[in-house]
């Protein structure tokens, strides 16, 4: 298989803060390629990177082959973007904003009509072709960015947070074509995102956080990392519980703020001894199998989706804005 | 080719975007008219002419002062409205595709300038009702000079948008910039005369040599009537002087809009 992306020990500052700590991977082509991490970990810059929007403090960066800071037009030949933020021109209408990108990516006249029907076909708005983008609900924008993204047949797609902020319905039908053209088109896929669920769909996962790959692997491989199945237990006396699990069982249990949990290589045998041992009275228990959730808090020691909890994490949101005025977000 | 291209679509974005928007057409009526009817009629009413007996009205003096106004705001907002491209994200489809950003200022500019072009001609309808008369040569000159004074004020445009990266601060920069720039110059009342705290800056002002290059193929002087060219330095400029300033200040405006949109991230 031949790589698509190289990245190698790539650094980016804004002023004092490392928005990308040196970081190192590669992706293959054809591959779903995950780019998981809370807000302002460094995702967002990595991308701009990629595609060119921003330069690297150092490190290098290959695209298709091609350099990100010496070859940007071959490597934005060779990708289509989807980003966080809307970026199509609201007052024309879907078949004006996708002739203009056919144009300046230099699709062949000859076959402009056809893919603009293809692409808009593909998200269902062929139909509504000839109205402004102004009167579009957000998923109807967000699929017009991916049937836009793919009209000049990039060999990378680069997804960031494709579906936030978009309802649940929405979601599915996006990912659905978007796994549907991978089977078409074997093209890369380079896909951020913070919702966990989404992520899983990935053929890899790199975990980013404070700009640095924490983990990179498979999501299986990663659970697996984990350990066993997460046990959560509220008590009428949790401290005492605790006490008790870690004298009996040698387990060492965390608190959160429903209770406290801990890991067990097989739960379903583990929790009937347990609630007969107990002395404390137990008001809830429950069990579940590793998430690439757990698999970041045990990373990164935070939960994922930790914003308010997470005062570093905003904390560095707000320096990253002040300090490039762009960190988090491309201005 | 390929800049050509970029150029060409940048440009027919922005037309077709101002072709979409009529209502933006209607509207532009509605301030050039105001300071035509009232301000024009009102003050008109209580000067004499200007240049004597066989002089012009304050109406007439004033008319190719509002096509000045015209050209220059809606030069000045096409360079200008890549704020709102950043605004609503578009910008970034334009940064993010494979063309040079060299060929995106430009046709900005382009674009800018054709439809201030556009407005200011559209102005001409006022001229039955002002009391001028323009020959169809006239028009033919009229045309290039708007194009080459929008051109100057729209890559002006460009460059102060691309160092603006906010709504909020996009107003502060209008009041401070636009509004001195069109009323520190001779749109609405003639030079000659001026004390030279207020004499000096007009002719500073890059925005008087176009509106005094538009007073003076519209207003084309025969023979009794005053001459309207500012004068620098006791030499009084000339319709080619006037463009010369313009292409001088353009070219210098353009290349720093260019430099500065490169280096924009």
């Amino acid at each position: 298989m031949k790589k698509i992306i190289e990245v190698d020990h790539l650094v980016k500052r804004f002023g004092p803060l490392v928005a990308v700590d040196g970081i190192s991977f590669e992706v293959q082509e054809g591959e779903i390629f995950g780019f998981l991490g809370p807000n302002g970990a460094g995702k967002t810059t990595t991308i701009n990177i990629l595609c060119t929007l921003t330069k690297p403090t150092s490190g290098t960066a290959r695209l298709n082959g091609f350099d990100v800071t010496r070859q940007q037009n071959q490597v934005r030949q060779s990708l289509g973007l989807v980003f966080q933020d809307p970026s199509l021109d609201i007052r024309l209408t879907a078949l004006q904003n996708l002739r203009f990108h056919a144009f300046v990516y230099s699709v062949p006249r000859s076959v402009v009509k056809q893919r603009i029907e293809e692409v808009l076909r593909m998200v269902e708005l062929w139909d509504r072709r000839h109205e402004e983008v102004r009167v579009y609900s957000g998923g109807m924008r967000r699929r017009l960015e991916i049937a836009r993204g793919l009209l000049h047949h990039p060999r990378v797609l680069f997804l960031d947070e494709p579906t936030l902020g978009l309802d649940p319905q929405t979601r599915n039908h996006i990912w659905s074509y978007i796994l549907e053209l991978r089977e078409r088109e074997n093209i890369t896929i380079f896909l951020t995102t913070h919702y966990m669920d989404e992520a899983e769909v990935a053929d890899r996962i790199a975990i980013i956080d404070y700009g640095k790959i924490v983990a990179l692997d498979t999501a299986d491989a990663l659970k697996r990392e984990v350990g066993g199945d997460v046990i959560t237990l509220r008590t009428l006396d949790d401290d005492r519980a605790m006490e008790e699990i870690h004298q009996r069982h040698g387990i060492d249990a965390k608190q959160d703020r429903e209770g406290f949990y801990f890991e067990v290589a097989d739960g379903e045998q583990f929790i009937p001894s347990l609630v007969s041992t107990l002395s404390t009275e137990i008001r809830s228990v429950s069990m579940r199998r590793p998430t690439l959730e757990d698999v970041f808090l045990k990373l990164t020691g935070r939960e994922i989706r930790d914003e308010a909890g997470g005062e570093a994490v905003m904390k560095r949101q707000w320096t990253m804005r002040q300090a490039g005025g762009r960190g988090g977000r491309f201005r | 080719m390929r800049n050509l291209r970029a150029i060409y679509i940048i440009w027919y974005r922005d037309l077709l975007r101002f072709w979409r928007d009529r209502a933006r057409l209607v509207a532009s009526f509605a301030q050039p008219f105001l300071f035509l009817v009232i301000i024009g009629t009102g003050l008109s009413a209580g000067m004499m002419l200007l240049g004597g007996e066989s002089g012009y009205s304050y109406i007439q003096f004033m008319f190719p002062g509002i096509i000045g106004m015209v050209v220059f705001f809606t030069a000045i907002m096409g360079g200008v409205s890549i704020v709102w491209d950043r605004e609503f994200g578009f910008l970034k489809e334009v940064l993010v595709a494979p063309i040079s950003r060299t060929a995106v200022a430009i046709g900005k500019a382009l674009g800018g300038a054709t439809i201030a072009c556009v407005q200011g001609a559209v102005m001409l309808v006022f001229v039955p009702f002002v009391g001028v008369s323009i020959s169809v040569a006239q028009v033919f000159l009229l045309i290039p000079l708007m194009f080459v004074f929008a051109f100057s004020m729209t890559s002006l445009g460009i460059l102060i948008a691309s160092r603006i990266k906010t709504m909020e601060s996009f107003q502060v920069v209008m009041q401070l910039l636009l509004f001195p720039l069109f009323f520190l110059s001779p749109a609405l009342f003639p030079t000659d005369r001026l004390p030279s705290w207020l004499g000096v800056p007009v002719r500073l002002n890059p925005v008087s040599y176009g509106v005094d290059s538009l007073r003076q193929s519209v207003l084309a002087p025969s023979e009794g009537m005053p001459a309207l060219g500012i004068t620098v330095f006791g030499h009084t400029m000339s319709i080619a002087e006037d463009v010369a300033v313009l292409v001088v200040f353009g070219a210098v405006m353009a290349s720093l809009a260019v430099w500065s949109f490169r280096n924009q991230e």
